[in-house]
This record gives structure tokens, sequence and C-alpha cells, in this order.
């Protein structure tokens, strides 16, 4: 039994892991189906992690209404939602006023994804707008030079993505290098060149870093070094 | 004239939208029956996605039609992860994530050298061309990434010559933050820009809201 909890996980992660490492270097019709079939198998197994996610956060609401703890009866709103829209996607028929069944277009399904869904979630994220901007109050005040930096750098990139900052630049003089006419500010190629060369360099090596690491951590978890996806006990 | 269902979800989205924005001006009942309106259908959503996307054609099809009975591996696999609320039988849920774990350990290292790893460095060390200001812009992408680098290298210490060169590391890391913020924002005020759009256009002439 103890063999079972303990090492038979990680002879499970070795092997797939190897298999699933060489088979790169292996260019046939049997590696690109291993690689299929595993990636289908995760899919699957995915879907099930989702499940427990899900029974978790009903888990909670239900407490939540069982102990009549503060605000207990939005959970009942949660609930609600969560059975209507899987009801509607997953009822056999379709729902009385609607022309077609599950997620198929003029479903009771694709009515809340169009009308309830999407609104909410891009209001959510838009409401951030605000959020960020307080955020950015507080963390822009130029206290050193790389706060500074930060501050300098977020705002040519706000400024020179909105037409205020076309007219900006358009509004000062211009000057000649090289043969070509340059603006004195010109926002729009200073935003560029921001997201270009600087930006890019810099997440590039944060990227690299990262990557280096990705590998190593691969590593130690096919040769069993790296166990913390056991969890813990037994 | 407007089809009902549309009249009538287009109400409900403009109403829905409006108690999203109630959060500004403080937490309040309306957000938090939103909010807990907006869970439950991602939730549900969520839930949709997956059987339609996953269980339906890699396990409940693969059976029934291909008669392709592998898949009653992961599909145990999985119930062995739901194990985890049964305290005595969590260990079952191991094995998945082993094979889900072990398995991406071994599919990512090709492909993070193959697709990212080495792409980013052939993209760092391209040829010094193209005339003064492309050749400007490689050799500062060269020193921007060495010295982003030498500033995460933390088995040496930060003194004398790799101290300036983490210090001109954290330069561009600064940059790149503040480029990322602002790019950020605007995708927000975008966002924002385009929820007052929304309700704006629902109760214009032609818009879906009218009734009148």
């Amino acid at each position: 039994m103890i063999f079972l909890k303990r090492q038979f996980p990680i002879i499970i992660a070795f092997v797939a892991g190897i298999m699933l490492w060489i088979r790169y270097y292996i260019p046939s019709e049997t590696s690109n189906s291993i690689e299929e079939g595993y990636l289908n198998w995760v899919r699957i197994i995915v879907g099930f992690a989702a499940i427990l996610g899900i029974l978790s956060l009903l888990q909670h609401h239900l407490i939540k209404i069982r102990l009549k703890r503060p605000g207990f009866a939005f959970s009942y709103v949660t609930i609600a939602a969560f059975i209507l829209m899987m009801l509607a996607g997953l009822a056999p028929f379709a729902i009385p006023g609607f022309a077609e069944k599950n997620m198929e277009s003029g479903s009771l399904f694709n009515w809340l994804y169009e009308f309830t869904f999407i609104p909410m979630q891009a209001t959510m994220f838009s409401v951030l707008a605000f959020f960020i901007a307080s955020a950015a109050f507080r963390a822009f005040r130029a206290r050193s030079m790389e706060a500074t930096l930060l501050l300098l750098a977020a705002l040519i990139m706000m400024v020179g993505r909105v037409p205020i900052g076309d007219l900006i630049s358009n509004a000062t003089p211009t000057f000649q290098l090289f043969g070509n006419d340059y603006h004195v500010i010109d926002l729009e190629e200073w935003t560029s060149w921001l997201l270009n060369v600087p930006n890019a360099a810099a997440k590039r090596g944060i990227l690299l870093g990262v990557y280096l690491s990705q590998i190593a951590i691969a590593i130690r978890i096919i040769f069993g070094i790296e166990r913390t996806y056991m969890g813990g006990g037994d | 004239m407007i089809p009902i269902g549309e009249l009538i979800g287009t109400w409900i989205a403009v109403g829905l939208t409006l108690m999203m924005f109630s959060f500004i001006y403080r937490d309040n009942p309306a957000f938090k029956f939103g909010e807990h309106l907006y869970l439950g259908i991602s939730v549900g959503y969520y839930v949709n996605i997956q059987y339609w996307n996953v269980i339906y054609p890699l396990v409940i099809q693969a059976m029934k039609q291909q008669h392709n009975y592998w898949v009653l591996i992961p599909t145990v696999l999985g119930i062995f992860i739901l194990l985890r609320v049964v305290p005595s039988l969590g260990w079952l849920s191991r094995m998945a994530f082993a094979l889900y774990i072990g398995g991406f350990a071994g599919y990512s290292i090709p492909y993070i050298v193959h697709s990212l790893l080495l792409p980013q460095l052939s993209q760092t060390l391209q040829p010094y061309s193209g005339g003064f200001g492309p050749v400007v812009n490689q050799v500062i992408i060269l020193v921007a990434v060495f010295s982003t680098l030498v500033y995460f290298f933390f088995s040496l210490e930060h003194r004398k010559t790799v101290g300036a060169i983490s210090r001109l590391g954290i330069v561009f890391i600064m940059v790149s933050f503040g480029a990322s913020f602002g790019y950020t924002v605007m995708g927000r005020i975008s966002l924002l820009i385009g929820r007052f759009q929304f309700i704006l256009e629902s109760f214009a002439e032609g818009g879906r809201a009218r009734f009148w």
C-alpha cells in the first residue's frame, strides 16, 4: 500500500515524462499518436479537476446558506445562476421560448451568454480602469529614479496610443537628421520604440530566466526530486 | 421591430452593466448581486464548455462511435481526482497528478528549448546591419537582455561591476514594467469606453433597448 501511495506516482511521472520527452526526438507516427493521446488524456483529467473546483465552490456556498452567514442570500443567486446556465447548455431539449438546444445559436445558453456573461465580464474588467488609475497615482509618485522611469514609460505609452498624442507630436517643431524630417516630440514613434526595444529586451531577459527555470523544474519532476504535486500526508 | 428576446436581453445587459459599475461608488447589494450572478453564470458556462468540448467528444463519442475504450483510463484518473474530497481515498488523486505533471514536464522540455528559448536567443543575437538606427537598437537589446539576466542572477553578490550591471538591468526592467502598465491601463480604458458605448447605443435611435 505504501508503494502505491508513495513510489507508484513517482514511477508514473517518470515514465510519462521520459516518454513525452524522447518522443520529440523520434519523429514517427507512434510518437505523434503518443503526443496526441497524452494531450487528449490531459484534457479529460483537467475536466475532472474543474469539477472538483466547482464542487468546492458549491460546498462553500451551501455551508454559507446553512450557517446563515452574512450575505448568505447572495449564495442562492450563485447556485441558481449556476444551475440555470448548466441546464441551459446540457438539457437534451430546447428550453420553451427558445428555438434551439444546448450551445447552438438561438438557445437559452447563447442568450444567457450574450446578455449576462459578456456584459458582466466586460464591465468587471473595465471597472478595473478606475482602480488601476488610483493604484497608478500611488505607484507613480516619482520618489526614486526607478519610479520616475516607470512613470515616464507608462505616460508615453498612454499618451502615445491615443489621438491626443498625435496632436501633441504634430504641434512640436521639426528638425532634419540623416535627410529625414523628425518632430521634436514624436509620441507614436517613442511608443513603438519603447515597446519593441527596451520593453521587449527586458521581457526577453526575464523570460530566458523563466524558461531555464521551467526546464530545471521539469527535470526535477521527472526524476522525482520535486514531489510537491503529491500533496501532504501519507 | 426588435425581437422580444433581444429587447429583454438588452435591458438585462444594461441593468447588469450598471450594477457592476455601482462598485465604483462603493461595495453595495446591487454589485454583490451582479458579482454572485456572474460567478454562477461563468461556472455554469465553464461546465458546458468542458462537457461539450472535452467530455462529450473525447469520452462519450470516442467510446460510442469509435469504440475507443482507452479513454476509460483518464476518466478513471479524473474520478480519482474527485476522490480528494474523501480523506481516506485522497491519495488516489496522486496517480492523475503524476501523469499530468510528469507527462507535461517531459512534453515541455523540448517545446521550451525549441519554440521559446532558442528563438528568443536568436532574436537577441541578430547580425548588426540595416543602418545606424537598427544597429543602435540591436546593441541596446543585447545590453538590456544581459543586464536583466544579471539582475536575476543571485549566485554572485551584486557589488562592484556585477552591481553596476544589475543596476542597469533594473532600469530596463522598470521601463518595461512602465510600458506594460501603460498598455494595460489603455486596454482597460478601451473596455470602459466600450461599455459606455454599449449603454448609449442601446438607447439611441435604432438601439436594441428601444421599444418606443
